[in-house]
């Protein structure tokens, strides 16, 4: 299972990928893995305004629902609607193709109170012993 | 994000292939007091094997019980909703349990061996019950066989085909819902002709040796192995119900669309029988109805039905419902009044405060190309 160095990671599971004052927000290979087949996508709006912690839009897989929370503030400036007909990009691709919005950040500053990759997988539950 | 599904406390009881599913990737989950596999490569992936080729089930939390005698038809008569007597030797036939009140306590599966030998498959959740329904009908002439032995289901267009290269020519005989024994590596294997995924397929019940040779069969003849996800997707495109969420001690028969599995016009007393003659006299007020979301989104059980012709009235609840991988498509079943329950009534969904539109459709939701 991969963690991207250059990214930030939320105790729930979203990535952060801070590019100057804009962010790109995903979910964790991970979080993915955990979901099973990802079915359903459901995004904000462009012009959103988002909250640290807040939920942005919902993931489901064939067993369960999920809330997305964005890692910081920000505005949504885009979205990726590719995940409206091909959710499974986010199984495939959690961290390229799977993206979910990109946000005009509030306070850049706030990314560095996120986890870094290795501080993210040490805090993940252990593997079953399989 | 997800949460790992967690058990109520008590140990979980393992299936007897428990290493095997762990060998073959198995993300493992509790389930009515069973330890199983929930998926393999994929819920996906597993429910389009079976749809397409072949896919290998390990069932054997379902209950089972073994009842002998030549009088073993009379006494398992008089605690199902069906005349099991009209059965022929190597006959099959979908059966019910009921409450005194006409609710569905169990569905289950009786198979009639030959004349004097018996076995009856219930629910894992309702395994207890169901055992103790039949002692107090055939007393020491029941016995419960579940721990003893393994429950595969190999279900899939191609599932005679690999049944047939593991078991050999004895199951060509078996028509759709028969039964019989055939002769396997020094053993016996039950083989039926039945299933709950809406796909031709074979269950197989054998002595936990053999079993798990079956196994390594059914694995080596290129099956993949399918779990509980994938099962549910499947009997749900199949509109086969649940006991627990479809059907409960709180659901008739009749409303549920079961009707076929109640026996009365044989005067034999069963367990439930006078409520079920009079809900059988009077037009059921609400029906199991199957809907199909026109509008996006996943419907769950539990997920309020909307009428639009009343500004959006809740009129039912959803029993179950899910993403069909087939019909790329929410689906889901739920008791609706009878007169919103007819094909063809555009209602809509509750999802998560929104309204989504749904319509009801024929039942089932995927049928198998003849």
């Amino acid at each position: 299972m991969e963690f991207p160095p250059q990214l930030r990671y939320t105790t729930s599971d979203e990535w952060l990928h801070v590019q100057g004052r804009e962010g790109v927000v995903g979910i964790t290979d991970h979080a993915q893995d955990q979901l099973g087949d990802i079915v359903f996508v459901e995004l904000p709006e462009i012009g959103r305004q988002v909250k640290r912690g807040e939920a942005f839009g919902v993931i489901e897989s064939v067993k369960a629902v999920c809330d997305l929370h964005t890692p910081v503030d920000g505005e949504v400036i885009a979205r990726n609607d590719a995940l409206t007909d091909a959710p499974e990009l986010v199984n495939r691709s959690p961290y390229a193709d799977g993206w979910m919005i990109r946000l005009r950040l509030s306070d850049p500053a706030q990314a560095t109170e996120l986890r870094d990759a290795a501080a993210y997988q040490a805090a993940l539950p252990a593997a079953p012993a399989h | 994000m997800a949460d790992t599904p967690r058990g109520a406390g008590e140990p979980l009881v393992r299936l007897p292939l428990h290493d095997r599913h762990l060998a073959a990737g198995a993300r493992m989950a509790p389930f009515a007091g069973w330890e199983m596999p929930l998926q393999y490569a994929g819920i996906l992936a597993e429910h389009e094997a079976v749809r397409s080729h072949a896919g290998l089930f390990d069932v054997s939390h379902m209950g089972r019980v073994r009842v002998r005698g030549d009088d073993a038809a009379a006494r398992i008569r008089r605690a199902t909703s069906y005349d099991v007597r009209r059965e022929p030797p190597g006959g099959a036939h979908y059966a019910l349990y009921c409450t005194e009140g006409g609710g569905i306590a169990d569905d289950i599966m009786v198979y009639r061996i030959d004349h004097a030998r018996w076995l009856v498959v219930h629910n894992a959740a309702n395994a207890a019950a169901g055992y103790e329904r039949l002692r107090a009908v055939a007393g020491d002439a029941a016995e419960e066989v579940t721990r003893d032995t393994v429950m595969l289901a190999i279900q899939g267009p191609r599932a005679i085909v690999a049944v047939r290269h593991v078991l050999g020519g004895a199951i060509d005989a078996l028509a759709t819902r028969t039964c019989a024994e055939v002769a396997w590596q020094g053993g016996t294997v039950f083989v039926a002709r039945t299933g709950y995924t809406g796909e031709d397929g074979m269950e197989c019940i054998a002595d936990r040796e053999r079993g798990a040779a079956l196994w390594d069969s059914f694995v080596a003849a290129g099956v993949p192995p399918v779990g509980l996800g994938a099962r549910d997707t499947l009997r749900l495109e199949a509109a086969l119900p649940l006991h627990g969420h479809d059907i409960t001690a709180d659901t008739n028969p009749y409303e549920a669309g079961l009707g076929w599995a109640v026996t009365l016009d044989d005067g034999e007393p069963f367990t439930g029988r006078p409520a079920l003659q009079r809900l059988a006299a009077t037009a059921a007020e609400r029906r199991l109805g199957h809907l199909r979301l026109t509008g996006r989104g996943v419907p769950r059980a539990g997920y309020a039905v909307l009428d639009p012709s009343t500004g959006g009235r809740a009129i039912a609840t959803l029993t179950s419902g899910a993403y069909s991988p087939t019909l790329r498509a929410g689906i889901g079943m739920g008791y609706l009044p009878r007169h919103r329950a007819a094909v063809g009534t555009a209602l809509a969904i509750e999802i998560r405060g929104q309204r989504v539109a749904a319509e009801v459709v024929p039942r089932p939701f995927y049928r198998r190309p003849q």
